[in-house]
């Protein structure tokens, strides 16, 4: 019953798309702006469709209702309650439906809630919303319907991708769709003002908290998913350039040149096509990370069950809504008004340099992601790796970096370069000390890499906070606090990065329980192999115990798992958290004589690299909050002076 | 030239459409097409790898049916999750000889004992020797040779359930 209604519901909220497209369509065609109000309740009652079907597949798999298809071949009685319900969403039908409610509640919130934007843009805004909701309706309903029945039903289910059962899960994956689909909404502002020609500081304005949302929620779920990889995979890295990886990292590239590419335009009235370009990017890049990741043109690790006849539905959809957009850009754009001019030396110059590195990153990782698709077109099969993307990305990533901080000490409009020169001293100042510094430290011992990227992140972080130099701090605006945090978010974050590769000491040994081994300042005893089980899993144990110098003995526990079903093995790294570092160790295979394979780490600093990201994040929802705020008080201000 | 560039990124997009179109229209080529598919075996002799299981040399394949050859190591993970499709293929009457690579007798043995032994004859090739010989890359694989001594396919990678049947077709196709 249950999974019959979810799919009712999913067929009435694909109708109401359609019935919104109808009424952005007549409204638009007939110049009637009063319709708005009608497509308001059909957009909020299609968000609910889609979240009510959502949480009725949710029900469906903590029932552990097996005569449903996907719950028989994604979940198990078995599995404790909070991986039955992360199970929903660890499949390609469950997590594409998780994108069809993250468009249907985004639709949504941008009918209730906009109230900047001018109707007729309003209504183009929602109708394209509509248009992009009904081609992933018509995907799910016809190519990927979630709620299909097994008839007759197994007594159990399959059960999950152990590397997927993990606390991660719980909260990654929503969070990276909440960001890569709300997109979806910038998209859908750029084709309502192409259509409605309507491209100003007013639209940008309307647009920003848009996409600031979604890019919070994006920089969150990348965040996650690269800590999630880090201790869950075993590998003591944070980082592959896997396709999907990537597929998160373009749409955020597009949608942080997008967020400043808005600020110019809602400040200073200029950068009108770009920005509306960088709308349509954003969520293409979305499009087809999913495409990539769906289709099985690419290997990766994170595969879904592949099926080519999939990747053809989403390569149709590719082209109706990408070659749409951008058709319609072609079209329409020329008429778009030229925006405000600016001089060579000012913020808007700096924030243009930032843009066109983001583009040009952006362009590589697409590139290089694309590569092995493009050799083989011609008849080679190469693949690129890391070293590609370290070498090619690691560079750019540090100028854009100085741009960074650059930038918030530029003047908007004009700017004297011998003015912006001096306030750069401070920093440049830290760049030369920083150098030295780490010269005296580690010379020889580092890369040119990692060398540059520390002594940058120093200056940048210093450089970051400059903006509040001689300011008053309580009454300096919440967004500028929110952009400073976010840039002294990146420079954290990539201290954390440049210190992990530069000192990070790694530990390979066979060691028999008993012994005690000693790498980076480290004692770890291993003390004995104890089998240990779980709710449905069993484990190989190493309890060891480790200590610091003279420090106190803790005691810790990797483990190697089993799981039987399906059957796979994972090893449960352990992790220990000290201000200056991580101590990652990993049980491997039992070598021969009674010797176990162990892994150990010192990361130094590590963890800079998650907080670093959580900074950036931070950031934008202070800059959100900042921005709002500002809009309540005005309004509140306005509605004292007419009473 | 501003003309143009509005019209680049549709451009761009197409091109992309099409890279994308044409890497889905190929068929999935887990297979590998090996150069040597269709030559004879090359000459080797190997020592036997596993204590109750004899030497493997290419001269013993020229027996009038066709057979598998899997290249495994007893360090290998994916050469354990192949294992019971090995197995399957044994008990379907298929006989399966193996090259064991970089590898040592007790270890041979306990991987055996551990995952099953489907193999008549098993070689040690302890320094890769042949391996490289037979254009194999890697661990697990699997090589069909006809009852000529013949290569006639190079499976690389795993044997997954759903590849059981095909190799299978192979098989009765190289008599």
């Amino acid at each position: 019953m249950i999974a019959e209604a979810g799919l009712a519901a999913l067929w009435l909220a694909a109708a109401l798309a359609l019935l919104q497209l109808a009424l952005a369509w007549f409204g638009l065609v007939g110049g009637k702006d009063d319709l708005l109000s009608a497509m308001r309740p059909v957009a909020v009652a299609q968000g609910m469709l889609t979240a009510a079907a959502f949480l009725l597949l949710i029900t469906l798999f903590v029932q552990s209702d097996m005569s449903v298809a996907l719950v028989a071949t994604n979940s198990h009685s078995m599995k404790p309650w909070l991986y039955k319900v992360a199970g929903t969403w660890g499949n390609h039908e469950g997590s594409m439906l998780l994108w069809v409610t993250v468009m249907g509640v985004a639709g949504a919130a941008v009918a209730l809630f906009e109230r900047a934007l001018r109707r007729d843009t309003h209504m183009a805004t929602l109708g394209a919303q509509a248009a992009i909701s009904l081609g992933f309706y018509a995907f799910l309903l016809f190519a990927s319907n979630p709620f299909a029945r097994l008839d007759p039903a197994p007594p159990d289910g399959q059960g999950l991708n152990p590397l997927l059962q993990d606390p991660g899960l719980a909260f990654h994956p929503p969070t990276l769709y909440i960001g890569y689909v709300g997109l979806s909404v910038a998209f859908s502002f750029a084709v309502g003002a192409l259509l409605t020609r309507r491209v100003d500081a007013a639209f940008a304005k309307a647009m920003r908290p848009w996409v600031l949302a979604a890019w919070i929620m994006l920089t969150l779920g990348i965040t996650a998913g690269s800590y999630w990889a880090y201790y869950e995979l075993g590998w003591g890295g944070w980082w592959f350039w896997d396709p999907v990886e990537n597929a998160s990292l373009m749409p955020w590239l597009a949608a942080t040149a997008l967020l400043h590419s808005a600020t110019v335009l809602a400040t200073r009235d200029a950068l009108r096509a770009w920005t509306i370009m960088l709308a349509v990017v954003a969520f293409s890049m979305s499009m087809v990370g999913t495409f990539l990741v769906r289709s099985g043109i690419l290997t990766s690790v994170h595969a879904f069950a592949v099926d080519p006849q999939r990747g053809t539905f989403i390569l149709g959809l590719l082209a109706l809504y990408i070659g749409g957009a951008l058709a319609l850009f072609g079209f329409r754009i020329g008429t778009v008004r030229e925006g405000a001019q600016f001089e060579l030396v000012s913020r808007e110059t700096m924030l243009v340099v930032n843009n066109l590195l983001l583009t040009v990153i952006l362009g590589l990782v697409l590139i290089g992601t694309l590569y092995p698709l493009m050799t083989e077109a011609f008849g080679h099969k190469v693949s690129v790796g890391p070293p590609y993307f370290d070498r090619i990305v690691g560079p750019i990533t540090l100028v854009l970096v100085i741009a960074m901080a650059g930038g918030p000490l530029t003047r908007w409009r004009k700017d004297r370069a011998k003015a912006v020169g001096g306030r750069m001293l401070i920093p440049a100042i830290i760049l030369l000390a920083a150098a030295i510094a780490v010269s005296a430290l580690a010379w020889g011992r580092i890369g040119v890499l990692p060398f540059l990227g520390l002594i940058i992140a120093a200056a940048v972080a210093v450089g970051s906070v400059a903006p509040l130099w001689k300011r008053n701090l309580r009454r300096t605006p919440l967004f500028t606090w929110g952009m400073v945090i976010a840039h002294l978010g990146c420079a954290v974050s990539l201290a954390g990065m440049a210190s992990d590769s530069a000192f990070t000491v790694e530990k390979l040994v066979a060691a028999k329980p008993g012994e005690t081994i000693s790498t980076a300042g480290w004692t770890l005893r291993f003390d004995r192999i104890v089998p240990v089980a779980g709710d449905n899993w069993t484990a190989l144990q190493g309890d060891m115990t480790v200590w610091r110098g003279n420090g106190a003995p803790i005691a810790i526990h990797p483990q190697s798992r089993f799981f039987t079903n399906p059957p796979t093995t994972t090893t449960e790294a352990a992790l220990l958290t000290r201000w200056n570092g991580q101590l990652y160790v990993v049980l491997g295979q039992e070598a021969e004589r009674g010797r176990w394979q162990l892994r150990i780490w010192w990361k130094p600093f590590v963890t800079l690299i998650w907080l670093g990201g959580i900074m950036i994040a931070l950031g934008g929802a202070l800059a959100l909050l900042g921005r709002e705020r500002r809009g309540w008080m005005m309004k509140i201000r306005k509605r004292s002076a007419l009473a | 030239m501003k003309r143009a560039l509005i019209w680049l990124p549709l451009l761009l997009f197409l091109a992309f459409f099409g890279l994308f179109a044409s890497g889905l229209l190929k068929p999935d080529n887990r297979i590998i097409a090996s150069r040597l598919v269709g030559q004879p075996l090359p000459a080797f002799s190997l020592p036997a790898a596993a204590s109750d299981r004899p030497a493997l040399a290419s001269a013993q394949f020229a027996t009038g049916k066709p057979r598998l050859l899997n290249i495994f190591a007893s360090w290998c993970i994916p050469c354990a999750a192949e294992a019971p499709q090995l197995m399957a293929l044994k008990q379907a009457g298929v006989e399966i000889d193996a090259i064991a690579i970089r590898d040592a007798r007790p270890d041979v043995d306990r991987f055996l004992a551990r995952y099953g032994n489907p193999y008549t004859r098993i070689g040690l090739d302890a320094r890769s020797a042949v391996q490289m010989a037979l254009g194999s890359s890697g661990v697990p694989e699997t090589f069909v040779i006809d009852g000529k001594g013949k290569i006639v396919h190079q499976h690389v990678g795993d044997i997954r359930e759903d590849d059981v049947a095909g190799i299978l077709k192979i098989l009765r196709d190289a008599r």
